[in-house]
C-alpha cells in the first residue's frame, strides 16, 4: 500500500526537511518539559479530559492564537514573494500550497475557534448556567477541531499541502488535475473539524434555549448570547452542505466517482453551489459573534444601555435568514443568467441594511454616555471604520455588473480581509481583552496592548488599501508573480510593508500576554467586575469557580448585574449559606480526546488511501462509542459543604 | 499598452466596461453617503462623550430607544439599496445584449487550456494563442469554454469577466471603441501555470483587421489536429501564436467531450449562432 504515495513523503526539499527537524525538536522539548516537571498527569487531568466549558474555551483560544501565527506566517511568505515583480522566493507550487493553507487555516482554524472560544467562555456564565447542555459533546467538539487542524498542518511536512485554493473548486481538485494526498488532507481535515462545529452549533442552541436562569426570558438575554444563538442556527443549517460537498469530492477522488468531474455526467458547478451554500453563511457565522462582543463592549464602556435592544435582536435574526440567500454572488460570472444574478445582487445588498443599522446603534450607545477607552473598547471602536468601509465595498461587490470587474481581483481580496480582520478578528480581540480577566483572573496590560493595537491598525490599512487599488489595476488573486511595468510593483511593496507591521502587531499581542502572565499579581482582578460591566458573568469572581454559580440567580430584567449595582444590592446578590445545595456536575472523560484521535487516524487513512488504517480508526471510534454507551452515571455531586468552603475562600460568604 | 491607463478598470475602452464603470461610480457615491457621516459621527461622539470628570456633555445612562432615530437609519440604507438596486438590475439585463445593434457582431471562440488561451475565429477560419485581434467599433461575441479546470476570461478595459467552464459555452459581449492593445488575464485559478495566463486584445480599425486576417491566413502555419492536442496536453505557458486554420469543429467537439454531451441545453449558444 505504501509505494504509490511514497515519493510525496520523501520530497528531498530542504525547506520540508527543515520543517521536519524543527517540528521534531519542538516535540522533544515539549515532552522533556512535561516529563521533567512531572506535568503529564496534570495535563491529562486538568486539560485533555476536561469537560468544563471555561477550560474548553481557553483551549480554543490558545489553539486559535497558534493557528493565527501559522496563517500569519503563510501571509508573510506570500507578501514577501509578491513584494517585487518576478521574484523567485517561492516557486509556483509552494505559493499555491501556501495561499490554500492560509485561507483554510484563517477561516476554519482561526476564526471558528475564536468564536467558539467566546461562546464557551461567556455563554453559560451570561445565562446563569453551570455548563453547556452537553459538556461531554463539547469536549468532543474541541478535540475534533483540534485534530482536524493538526491533520491539515502536518500536510506541509508529509505528503504536500492542498494547493487548489481554500474553496477547493472542482474540477481542479479532481484526480485528473490534482493527484496526490494534498487535497485529501484538505477534505479530511475539514470533515473532521466540521463534525465538531456541527456539534457545537447544536450544543449552544440547546444551552441557550433550555438552560437560562429562571426569569431570563429571551428578550432579557444579553446580546452576545443572542449572537451565539444566531450563529449556532446558521452553523447547523450551513455545515451539512459542506459535509456533502466534501464527501462527494472525496468519493470522486478515492473511489473514482464523477459527481463533480467534467466527464461521465459530473457537474463541477454543483460543487461551487454546495460549497458556497455553506461558505457564505460561514462568513456570517464568524461575524455575528463579533457583533455580539461589540454589543457587550459598547454599553459596558459607555456606562449606558445598548441602544435599540429589540432592533439588534431583529437584525441578528434578519441576518441569520438572509445569510442563506446570498451564496450565488460568489459566482456572478458563472453565467447563471441576468434574472438569477439580479436576485442575488439585490439580496446581497439587502443584508447590508440590518448590518448598517447595527453600526448606528453602537454609535448611539456611546452617544450621551461616558466613553472609556481601555483595550476592549479600543478594538471595538477600531472595528467601526474598518467594518463600515468593508461593508461599503461589499455593497459595491454586490452590484453584479460591478462584480464582473472586481471578481477574483485584489479588490475582492481587500474587501474580505477588511470584513474578516477588521470585523471578526477585531471583534474577537475586543472579546479576548474584555473577558480575559474572567478567564484567568488578571487583566492584560494596557501599555503594550495599546502598542499592539496601533501596529495592527496601521498595518492593516497599509496592507489592504493598496490591494483595492491593485484590483482596479487588473491584478488577479492567486498569482505567485507578476511582470514589471503593470504599475503594480510599488503598491505591492507597500502592501508587504503593511503585512510586516501587522506581523509585529501580532508579536506585541503575544508579548502583551506573556508580560501580563509574568506580572499577573499586579494585574489581578480582585473584584470580579474590573470594567464595571452589565451582565451576569461579572457578578462572579474572576476566574469563576468550576461550578460557576453557587446559587443560580433569578433574573428580573435586562442588564441584571448593572441594575443590581445601581441600587447598591450587590451584597444581597451573593449566595446565602442556607441556599447552597449539592451541585451535580459532569465527570471529566478521556474519551473525547481518544475519540478524536481515532478520527484523526481515519483521516490519515483516507488521505493516503490506506484502507487498513481507515478501518482501524473507525474501530477505535466504534469502541469508544460502545464504551460511552455502557456508562450509567457520568456526573458527580459536589456536597454543599464543599461549596460553602469554596465560596468562603473566595470571600463571598 | 497605454502607459497611463494603469487603473485599467477606471479607463474603459469600450461600452461594456463603461457601463460597468458607471455603475461602480454610482455605487461609490451612494455608499459614501453612509460612510462619510459615520466616520465624522464616530470621531465626534468618541470625543464629545469621553469620560472626563469635567465633561459637561449630557449623560443619560437609561436612554436607549428612539423611534425617530431608528426610522432614519433603517430608512437611509433602504433608500440607498433601493436606488442602487434599480441601477444594478437594469445593467445586469443590459449586459447580456450586444452593446451596439447596428454593426454585425464578430464571433470569437475562446478556450482556456493549461495554461494558455486559444482563440478561434469561426467566420475567418483562423486561430490564435494568447492574443486576440478584434475590429474596433464592432461588437464581439466571445463564446467561452475550457479544456482545463474552470477559468475566467477578463479584459479589464473592455469589460468584466465571464467564467470559462468545461463542457459549457458561455457568452460575453465586449466591444472596443478605439484601437489599442488591452491587457487580459485568467480570472480563476487553474493550477501551477495560472499566474502566467495573460493575453492581449489587439483592437484595430476594421480595414486593418481584415488585412491582419489575410496576413495570418497567408503567412502562418495551420493548426493541425495533432498540433491542437499538443497545445491541450502541453501543461505549460506558451508565447503568442498565430494559425492560418484550425481543425473544423474542434471547439464544439471540445465542449461535447468535456461534459457538454450531458448538458445539451447549454450548447444552445453555439447551435443558435452556427
Amino acid at each position: 500500500m505504501l509505494p504509490h504515495y511514497w515519493p510525496t513523503l520523501v520530497t528531498g526539499d530542504p525547506l520540508i526537511y527543515g520543517a521536519d527537524a524543527s517540528i521534531g525538536l519542538v516535540s522533544i522539548a515539549i515532552v522533556f518539559v512535561l516529563t521533567y516537571y512531572k506535568k503529564w498527569g496534570w495535563l491529562w487531568r486538568e486539560w485533555l479530559t476536561t469537560v468544563d466549558h471555561k477550560k474548553i474555551g481557553i483551549l480554543y483560544l490558545i489553539a486559535a492564537l497558534l493557528m493565527l501565527f501559522r496563517g500569519g506566517v503563510d501571509a508573510l511568505l506570500m507578501r514577501t514573494q509578491l513584494s517585487r515583480p518576478n521574484l523567485h522566493f517561492l516557486a509556483a507550487d509552494h505559493y499555491d500550497q501556501i495561499f490554500t493553507t492560509h485561507g483554510t487555516i484563517m477561516i476554519l482554524f482561526v476564526a471558528m475557534p475564536l468564536i467558539f472560544a467566546m461562546f464557551n467562555i461567556v455563554v453559560p456564565l451570561q445565562i446563569g448556567a453551570r455548563d453547556v447542555a452537553y459538556p461531554y459533546l463539547n469536549a468532543i467538539s474541541f478535540w475534533m477541531f483540534f485534530f482536524g487542524a493538526l491533520l491539515l498542518n502536518i500536510s506541509f511536512v508529509i505528503g504536500g499541502s492542498p494547493d487548489a485554493g481554500w474553496v477547493s473548486y472542482a474540477p481542479l481538485t479532481e484526480n485528473q488535475f490534482d493527484h496526490g494526498p494534498g487535497e485529501n488532507f484538505y477534505i479530511m481535515a475539514l470533515q473532521i473539524t466540521g463534525i465538531g462545529s456541527m456539534a457545537t452549533g447544536i450544543n449552544f442552541i440547546i444551552t441557550i434555549l433550555r438552560m437560562r436562569a429562571p426569569g431570563m426570558t429571551l428578550m432579557r438575554m444579553p446580546l452576545f448570547t443572542w449572537s451565539a444563538l444566531a450563529a449556532s442556527i446558521v452553523v447547523i443549517y450551513a455545515f451539512p452542505a459542506l459535509t456533502v460537498a466534501l464527501g462527494l469530492l472525496l468519493i470522486d477522488r478515492v473511489a473514482g466517482a464523477h459527481f463533480f468531474s467534467m466527464d461521465h455526467g459530473g457537474n463541477p458547478m454543483m460543487y461551487a453551489n454546495l460549497f458556497w451554500i455553506w461558505g457564505h453563511p460561514e462568513v456570517y457565522i464568524v461575524i455575528l459573534p463579533a457583533f455580539g462582543v461589540l454589543n457587550e463592549v459598547f454599553p459596558a464602556f459607555s456606562g449606558k444601555r445598548i441602544f435599540g435592544y429589540s432592533t439588534m435582536v431583529a437584525s441578528f435574526m434578519a441576518i441569520t435568514i438572509l445569510s442563506f440567500l446570498l451564496w450565488a454572488h460568489h459566482f456572478f460570472t458563472m453565467g447563471a443568467g441576468p434574472g438569477v444574478n439580479a436576485f442575488f445582487a439585490l439580496a446581497s445588498m439587502a443584508i447590508g441594511i440590518p448590518t448598517g443599522v447595527k453600526v448606528f446603534n453602537w454609535m448611539f450607545t456611546m452617544y450621551r454616555g461616558r466613553v472609556r477607552m481601555p483595550m476592549p473598547m479600543r478594538w471595538a471602536v477600531g472595528f467601526i471604520p474598518n467594518f463600515v468601509v468593508g461593508g461599503a465595498t461589499g455593497v459595491m461587490l454586490a452590484t453584479a455588473p460591478g462584480d464582473y470587474q472586481y471578481h477574483n481581483s485584489y479588490f475582492l481580496i481587500a474587501h474580505f480581509h477588511q470584513v474578516l480582520i477588521g470585523g471578526t478578528i477585531y471583534g474577537m480581540f475586543a472579546g479576548m481583552y474584555f473577558w480575559w480577566p474572567k478567564m484567568f483572573g488578571f487583566l492584560l496590560e494596557e501599555r503594550i496592548g495599546r502598542l499592539a493595537f496601533w501596529l495592527w491598525n496601521v498595518g492593516f490599512y497599509v496592507t489592504f488599501f493598496p490591494q483595492y487599488l491593485l484590483g482596479l489595476m487588473g491584478m488577479t488573486r492567486r498569482i505567485y508573480t507578476y511582470p514589471a511595468g503593470m504599475g503594480w510593483s510599488s503598491l505591492n511593496l507597500l502592501s508587504t510593508v503593511g503585512a510586516v507591521i501587522m506581523g509585529l502587531g501580532f508579536l506585541f499581542i503575544v508579548w502583551n500576554i506573556l508580560y501580563s502572565v509574568m506580572h499577573r499579581s499586579e494585574l489581578r482582578d480582585v473584584t470580579g467586575d474590573p470594567w464595571n460591566a452589565r451582565s451576569l458573568e461579572w457578578s462572579l469572581p474572576s476566574p469563576a469557580p468550576h461550578y460557576n454559580f453557587a446559587v443560580i440567580p433569578t433574573i428580573t430584567r435586562r442588564d441584571e448585574w448593572w441594575e443590581i449595582k445601581k441600587y447598591g444590592r450587590t451584597e444581597d446578590y451573593r449566595p446565602q449559606p442556607g441556599e447552597i445545595q449539592d451541585i451535580h456536575m459532569p465527570n471529566n472523560s478521556g474519551r473525547p480526546f481518544l475519540f478524536s484521535v481515532a478520527f484523526f487516524v481515519v483521516g490519515l487513512g483516507f488521505v493516503f488511501e490506506w484502507y487498513a488504517v481507515v478501518i482501524l480508526g473507525f474501530a477505535g471510534v466504534l469502541a469508544i462509542m460502545l464504551h460511552r454507551s455502557q456508562e450509567v452515571d457520568d456526573g458527580h455531586q459536589i456536597p454543599a459543604d464543599e461549596i460553602r468552603h469554596e465560596e468562603i475562600a473566595l470571600g463571598r460568604l | 499598452m497605454n502607459g497611463n491607463a494603469q487603473f485599467l478598470v477606471l479607463n474603459p475602452a469600450g461600452p461594456v466596461a463603461r457601463i460597468e464603470l458607471h455603475l461602480i461610480v454610482v455605487s461609490i457615491i451612494l455608499v459614501l453617503i453612509i460612510v462619510i457621516p459615520v466616520m465624522l459621527l464616530l470621531a465626534y461622539i468618541t470625543r464629545r462623550y469621553r469620560d472626563h470628570p469635567d465633561n459637561t456633555a449630557p449623560y443619560m445612562p437609561e436612554w436607549s430607544e428612539s423611534k425617530l432615530l431608528e426610522i432614519i437609519w433603517w430608512g437611509i440604507p433602504v433608500a440607498i439599496v433601493g436606488i442602487l438596486g434599480v441601477y444594478t438590475v437594469y445593467d445586469t439585463f443590459a449586459l447580456v445584449r450586444p452593446p451596439m445593434k447596428s454593426a454585425s457582431p464578430l464571433t470569437v471562440q475562446v478556450t482556456s487550456l493549461n495554461w494558455k488561451w486559444l482563440f478561434q475565429y469561426p467566420d475567418q477560419g483562423i486561430a490564435t494563442v494568447n492574443e486576440v485581434d478584434i475590429p474596433a467599433n464592432r461588437p464581439v461575441q466571445f463564446v467561452i469554454t475550457a479544456n482545463s479546470p474552470m477559468n475566467g476570461f477578463w479584459v479589464p478595459q473592455l469589460g468584466g469577466q465571464e467564467y470559462a467552464m468545461p463542457g459549457m459555452a458561455m457568452r460575453l459581449w465586449l466591444e472596443a471603441d478605439k484601437p489599442g492593445i488591452f491587457y487580459g488575464h485568467g480570472g480563476n485559478f487553474t493550477g501551477r501555470g495560472y499566474a502566467k495566463m495573460a493575453f492581449h486584445v489587439v483592437s484595430r480599425p476594421q480595414r486593418d483587421f481584415d488585412r491582419w486576417v489575410k496576413l495570418v491566413k497567408q503567412s502562418s502555419p495551420a493548426l493541425t489536429q495533432s498540433g491542437y492536442q499538443q497545445l491541450v496536453n502541453a501543461q505549460s505557458n506558451t508565447p503568442t501564436l498565430l494559425f492560418s486554420s484550425y481543425p473544423a469543429g474542434s471547439f464544439e467537439r471540445t465542449i461535447r467531450h468535456q461534459g457538454g454531451m450531458y448538458m445539451q441545453r447549454d450548447l444552445s449558444i453555439i447551435n443558435a449562432d452556427r
